[in-house]
């Protein structure tokens, strides 16, 4: 046996997986050299998503950048919208009405829901739960019947608006929500007994991919992927805003940091984020629903007739855009992955100087080379699925 | 002499035609359809004839006419004679091996001896693992030949799961053997008349192992590491298009008829209908006369197979949509420290069971 092994020649084997292989859905390419099906190196090459966010924002008005964050993290394009109004209110300084601020926690909520059901749904695919899937996929597919009641589009929503929104809830949207609730907690239930509990299921994901806290924090991560570590950082509740700090809701945390962990956690999060919802619902104020400062926020075609200033304020944004005071700033909401951050800066004019994003999957499939490397390449499939990776926000 | 050879061709002819011509397209529909009521989906429904749909049977038609009119693609650097012998080799050992499942008992026709089984080998069994141990050859060759390395990985990948499952598997129906004492199956088909004889209550651990082997054996999900879509793109059939895919995933597909039609012999009773022997058959159909009182129990028996057959093609494409997959290393650890202590342990207690 050892005379075989010492003469007999091996060679190491380098494969690309992707960009256009399943699991990498086109928008990644793994550089990989395998040893029979162990990974011996692995590197990751991104940018096959790449539309130049940041320049593009440079040449449109500030409020023209609104539709490009929809096309981030394009799972949950309205969280995009909040964190990118929420970072120009910051420059401004305004502070949007109770009732917006509601509505917008709402409207974050639904998209994390979708999120994280896209998630584990797609996570389950990949490893052959095909009809988890199919179930899950069917409750994203109910939410955003709902999101298509709020603003008339269901993926690229475009809702947000600096200083408010486009338009207040619809008639019956609360019934219509809880109505549609309903169904996706007994679908959760049901995806929840197919695959928590399926011990081919835990065999794949248990104990993969465990990352230390201290080299998760390192690294950058955020969002469920830190707290499946045991870090219970989440920027709702770390540096509340919106209107977080008044709602009643609990961070889900793991304790290895396994693949597992992170699908524990999202799933948790799914039903935190439906009581949150309710509790919006049952919170939420009458009133307006955009500031009262023309030379910010349109105001209405009311306003705009009979009003002189509105008129002159209506025409300046169009023609100029919405001038916000020089300076730099950083904001940052709790996106579906992890932290997602604005740097803007402005120098006084209608548009962008810069804007820098900052993707909470950019540093989680960073580290994608240190939980793969001696894995075995089928772990490379619920990794990927778990990092939740979306080309859109990480390429930018 | 004629009536022997009438007698076999007609049997041919049927498996034939009740495997190719009925099986494997319904069952690309089947699983479809399955799939589909299972998740809450409409499934395939599209294709028609004049707007009939005929709940989306049209569509093996339309695959079959989209598949030969298909290009025949064989990659540069491929091994052509190995890449296209290789669809052939795991087709035809899925065909042949249903040739010595009986599917009825014996009757006598008119003064002739009609026994339902194509070829009464005395070593049926043994045929069955020979011939299904060629499959893997399928597997391995159309891997290594499509000059591809996901190809090559799945090719890999289907020898090891497919040689270890065929030592558990050969294991797992020792016990049966010991109990039955015969390798010939319709012999073990005929000592199941007697309902409470019947194999899944002989030999319950036997039962579940071997199922397990089976599909393992056949590669379907759970077990689909060698083709698994999301790791290796298609694993060994990466690079097969029109009908030498077909031919791969009718093999699958045939595979599923066949380890239906083994469980059913070996394990539920083959032809038997539950607490009626044969006799009783008979003589409840008395009133056709000799030669009638034969057919009509012969029909019987043959309905009872197919419908025991069709009820576990129906548990397999449940298992199918419901389970994930395992990994590559997962697979190989059940089956040689689950499956094979486990049939080890079986033997043992069968066969203290008899020296008792």
């Amino acid at each position: 046996m050892s005379d075989i092994t010492k003469d007999f020649n091996t060679e190491h084997m380098v494969i690309n997986m992707g960009p256009s292989h399943p699991v990498t859905h086109g928008t990644v390419k793994f550089l990989t050299t395998l040893d029979g099906e162990t990974i011996v190196d692995l590197k990751v090459d991104i940018g096959y998503l790449h539309r130049g966010f940041e320049k593009m924002c440079e040449n449109g008005t500030w409020q023209q950048v609104i539709p490009y964050t929809d096309r981030l993290n394009y799972v949950s394009p309205l969280i995009n919208n909040v964190g990118y109004a929420l970072a120009v209110e910051k420059l401004i300084g305004i502070d949007v009405p109770e009732r917006c601020k509601y509505i917008r926690v709402i409207a974050s909520e639904l998209s994390r829901i979708c999120d994280h059901l896209t998630n584990i749904a797609a996570g389950g695919l990949e490893l052959g739960a095909f009809s988890a899937f199919l179930y899950f996929v069917e409750a994203r597919d109910i939410i955003w019947d709902l999101i298509e009641m709020l603003c008339g589009a269901r993926v690229t929503a475009n809702y947000v608006r600096i200083g408010g929104l486009k338009n207040d809830l619809p008639d019956n949207f609360k019934e219509k929500t809880l109505e549609v609730f309903k169904k996706v907690r007994s679908l959760w239930a049901d995806v929840d007994k197919l695959l928590t509990k399926n011990r081919i299921f835990i065999d794949r994901v248990k104990d993969i991919a465990a990352m230390p806290p201290d080299e998760a924090i390192a690294y950058g991560f955020t969002g469920p992927c830190l707290r499946s570590c045991g870090v219970p950082y989440d920027v709702r509740k770390a540096q509340p805003y919106l209107v977080y700090d008044r709602m009643d809701f609990e961070i889900p945390i793991g304790e290895t940091g396994d693949n597992f962990d992170r699908y524990l956690v999202r799933m948790e999060e799914i039903t935190q984020s439906l009581s949150i919802v309710e509790q919006a619902f049952d919170q939420i104020p009458p009133g307006p629903i955009n500031v009262d400062m023309p030379q910010y926020r349109w105001q209405s075609k009311d306003d705009v007739y009979n009003r002189i200033d509105s008129l002159i304020f209506h025409f300046k944004t169009v023609i100029e855009g919405i001038k916000p005071p020089p300076g730099e700033i950083y904001s940052a909401v709790e996106g579906a992955n992890g932290e997602l951050g604005f740097y803007l800066v402005s120098d006084g004019s209608g548009k962008p100087y810069k804007i820098k994003v900052r993707p909470p999957c950019f540093a989680l499939t960073a580290a994608m080379p240190r939980m793969m490397k001696g894995r075995f390449i089928a772990d490379i499939v619920p990794t990927f699925d778990m990092i939740n990776m979306i080309g859109g926000e990480c390429d930018r | 002499m004629l009536a022997d050879m009438i007698e076999s061709i007609a049997k041919i002819l049927f498996i034939f035609g009740m495997n190719i011509g009925f099986f494997a397209p319904v069952l690309g529909w089947v699983e479809r359809k399955q799939s589909a009521v299972m998740q809450d989906r409409i499934g395939a429904n599209r294709a028609d004839i004049f707007g009939f749909t005929v709940i989306g049977l049209f569509h093996s038609i339309a695959d079959a006419i989209k598949v030969l009119t298909k290009e025949d693609f064989i990659p540069t650097g491929a091994n052509k004679f190995f890449h296209t012998a290789a669809p052939f080799i795991s087709l035809v050992p899925a065909i042949v091996t249903f040739c010595v499942i009986p599917f009825g008992g014996r009757y006598t026709l008119f003064g002739h001896d009609v026994n339902l089984v194509i070829s009464d080998l005395d070593v049926g069994l043994l045929f069955i693992f020979a011939f299904s141990s060629l499959a893997t050859y399928g597997a391995v060759l159309g891997g290594w030949s499509s000059n591809n390395n996901w190809s090559l990985i799945g090719g890999l990948r289907a020898s090891a799961q497919m040689l270890s499952y065929e030592v558990a598997m050969g294991l797992t129906i020792i016990g049966v053997l010991m109990v039955y004492g015969s390798l010939k199956l319709t012999e073990i088909g005929v000592m199941q008349e007697n309902f409470f004889r019947w194999g899944i209550f002989m030999q319950p651990l036997g039962f579940v192992l071997f199922l397990t082997c089976a599909i393992a054996e056949n590669k379907r999900a759970p077990f689909d590491v060698p083709e698994a879509e999301s790791e290796i793109v298609a694993g060994y059939f990466t690079e097969y298009s029109g009908m030498k895919f077909v031919m791969f995933w009718m093999g699958e597909f045939l595979e599923i008829v066949t380890i239906s039609g083994i469980v059913t012999t070996l394990f539920f009773g083959a032809w038997h209908l539950p607490f009626i022997t044969d006799q009783m058959l008979l003589s409840f159909f008395q009133f056709a006369g000799s030669n009638g009182a034969s057919i009509l129990a012969m029909l019987v028996n043959i309905a009872t197979f197919f419908i025991k057959v069709i009820f576990f093609i129906w548990m397999q494409m449940t298992i199918r949509w419901t389970l994930p997959r395992f990994r590559y290393d997962q697979v190989m650890k059940l089956c040689w420290k689950m499956i094979l202590p486990l049939s080890l342990i079986n033997i043992f207690i069968t066969g203290l069971v008899f020296l008792r």
